[in-house]
């Protein structure tokens, strides 16, 4: 009995890796998620108010701290904003003056298409969840998904009713970013030891990096190829900068803005007539 | 095993499996989270033993898989062996003893933790070890406080199996 069932089990893992978007296997498995996706949902909404709950009282503890750094950037940003209606306004114009072709910019050239989160595996090397939008909802692969805090991650797989996203703290996933305040480019990825750090990596070491710079998607093209991310999605926020003689790229740690931890709905981003 | 009974396991690892999903998995506290689910089929296998601890570690598994749109089958192997696993050991050494709740649990976490681990290596995936040791910690603590709370909550719906006794003098017949 328990050799038929290891048997079984291993079947499955057969026909799922090797074919996990179409054959009898992912179509089973679609049907499946589509019928217990009530469940989930409902499991999700009873457990809602319990997280609201321990999300209040985790931040209560954290609410002095996050006041007096809130009000300096306040004051920060306050003096930014002026100064990129200026930049912005200018940039407008010149562009214009030179006729300039750019990649797919957020959110000018996307839709976001809210979801909730009704999954999320349980081991812990697993940075995925499930969200309840899928293909039916104009749902694709590689699309995407972010929150209102800032990037989250990517659609990498796709049913009628739901799909799945790799957040950017799985191994799996990085993203091309540029460092907004001084330009540099590099590759935003999972932090070894923690998720809720993230490594800003290949940023050459004559480059200008500072502590406190805010780092966007770089969302690039070339002339066959183009970044799965549009332009200038907020990633997070960098925290240590250091560099030794030994390493090639510079060492940067970036705090995300989102929390992949606490993550109750995103948004797909889905461009707007499915130009890529 | 009788059919009320397994109606009832297949309920409560359903709800469970639901909740661990849904709810549950989204809980990190010093960067793991409590694995209901797991000590749930942990305490339906001690008291009801192997075959149906490994039924419903395959089930269990499944519906875990198919919800979380994961590779369809492999929480299900981890679930099975661990299932079968638990049982044997209630059926034998463990029976009636009062640690063999928590010691049960603490290595089928481990064994969960490292066995996703090794199955996600073989499938081409790259995941550091470093993650599952990071999480490995709170996950002990976590399903170590769960347990007896859990085991008596299922002793209660599903009751334990009627065994017969052990002889405790044996008279020879000479």
């Amino acid at each position: 009995m328990v050799g038929i069932l290891v048997v079984l089990a291993l079947v499955l893992i057969t026909f799922s890796f090797r074919k996990p978007d179409s054959g009898p296997v992912a179509s089973a498995e679609s049907a499946a998620a589509s019928a217990l996706r009530p469940f989930t949902i409902a499991g999700e909404r009873v457990a809602q108010p319990f997280r609201d709950v321990y999300g209040w009282a985790d931040s209560l503890l954290t609410a002095r701290s996050d006041a007096k750094r809130l009000k300096e950037e306040t004051e920060a940003l306050r003096q930014q904003v002026i100064q990129n209606q200026f930049a912005a306004n200018e940039n407008a114009k010149l562009k214009a003056l030179l006729a300039f072709r750019d990649g797919p910019r957020f959110p000018d050239d996307y839709t976001g298409l809210a979801a909730a989160v009704i999954a999320r595996p349980s081991g812990s090397f697993a940075q995925e969840i499930v969200v309840a939008a899928g293909s039916n909802d104009g749902v694709a692969l590689d699309a995407p998904v972010v929150t209102a805090d800032g990037f989250l991650g990517r659609v990498t797989r796709v049913y009628a009713r739901s799909a799945r996203v790799t957040l950017l703290s799985d191994e799996q996933l990085a993203v091309s970013a540029l460092d907004v305040k001084s330009g540099a480019a590099g590759i935003v990825k999972h932090g070894r030891g923690s998720a809720s750090t993230l490594i800003f990596d290949r940023v050459p070491k004559k480059v200008k990096v500072s502590v406190g710079d805010t780092i966007v998607t770089a969302g690039w093209r070339s002339s066959k190829l183009a970044s799965l991310y549009p332009k200038g999605i907020p990633i997070g926020r960098v925290t240590s900068v250091g560099q030794a003689d030994t390493d090639l790229w510079k060492q940067i740690q970036v705090e995300p803005f989102a929390d992949f931890d606490r993550v109750d709905a995103v948004l797909v981003l889905v461009l707007e007539d499915g130009r890529r | 095993m009788n059919p009320a009974i397994g109606v009832r396991v297949a309920l409560i690892i359903f709800v469970v499996a639901i909740l661990q999903v849904s709810a549950f998995s989204s809980v990190t506290i010093g960067g793991g989270g409590p694995d209901l689910l797991l000590v749930t089929l942990v305490s339906v296998a001690l008291l009801r033993g192997a075959v149906t601890g490994a039924v419903t570690g395959f089930f269990a598994g499944l519906i875990v898989d198919v919800t979380t749109l994961g590779t369809l089958g492999l929480t299900s192997l981890l679930l099975t062996l661990v299932g079968y696993w638990a049982g044997r050991y209630g059926e034998t050494t463990g029976q009636g003893r009062s640690h063999a709740p928590v010691l049960t649990t603490l290595a089928a976490t481990v064994f969960v933790g490292f066995g996703g681990y090794a199955v996600q290596s073989m499938l081409g995936e790259s995941i550091s070890v470093r993650v599952v040791l990071a999480a490995l910690p709170a996950a002990l603590i976590w399903n170590a406080v769960l347990i007896y709370p859990v085991f008596g909550l299922v002793r209660r719906v599903v009751g334990t199996p009627d065994r017969i006794e052990r002889a405790r003098e044996v008279e020879l017949l000479v």
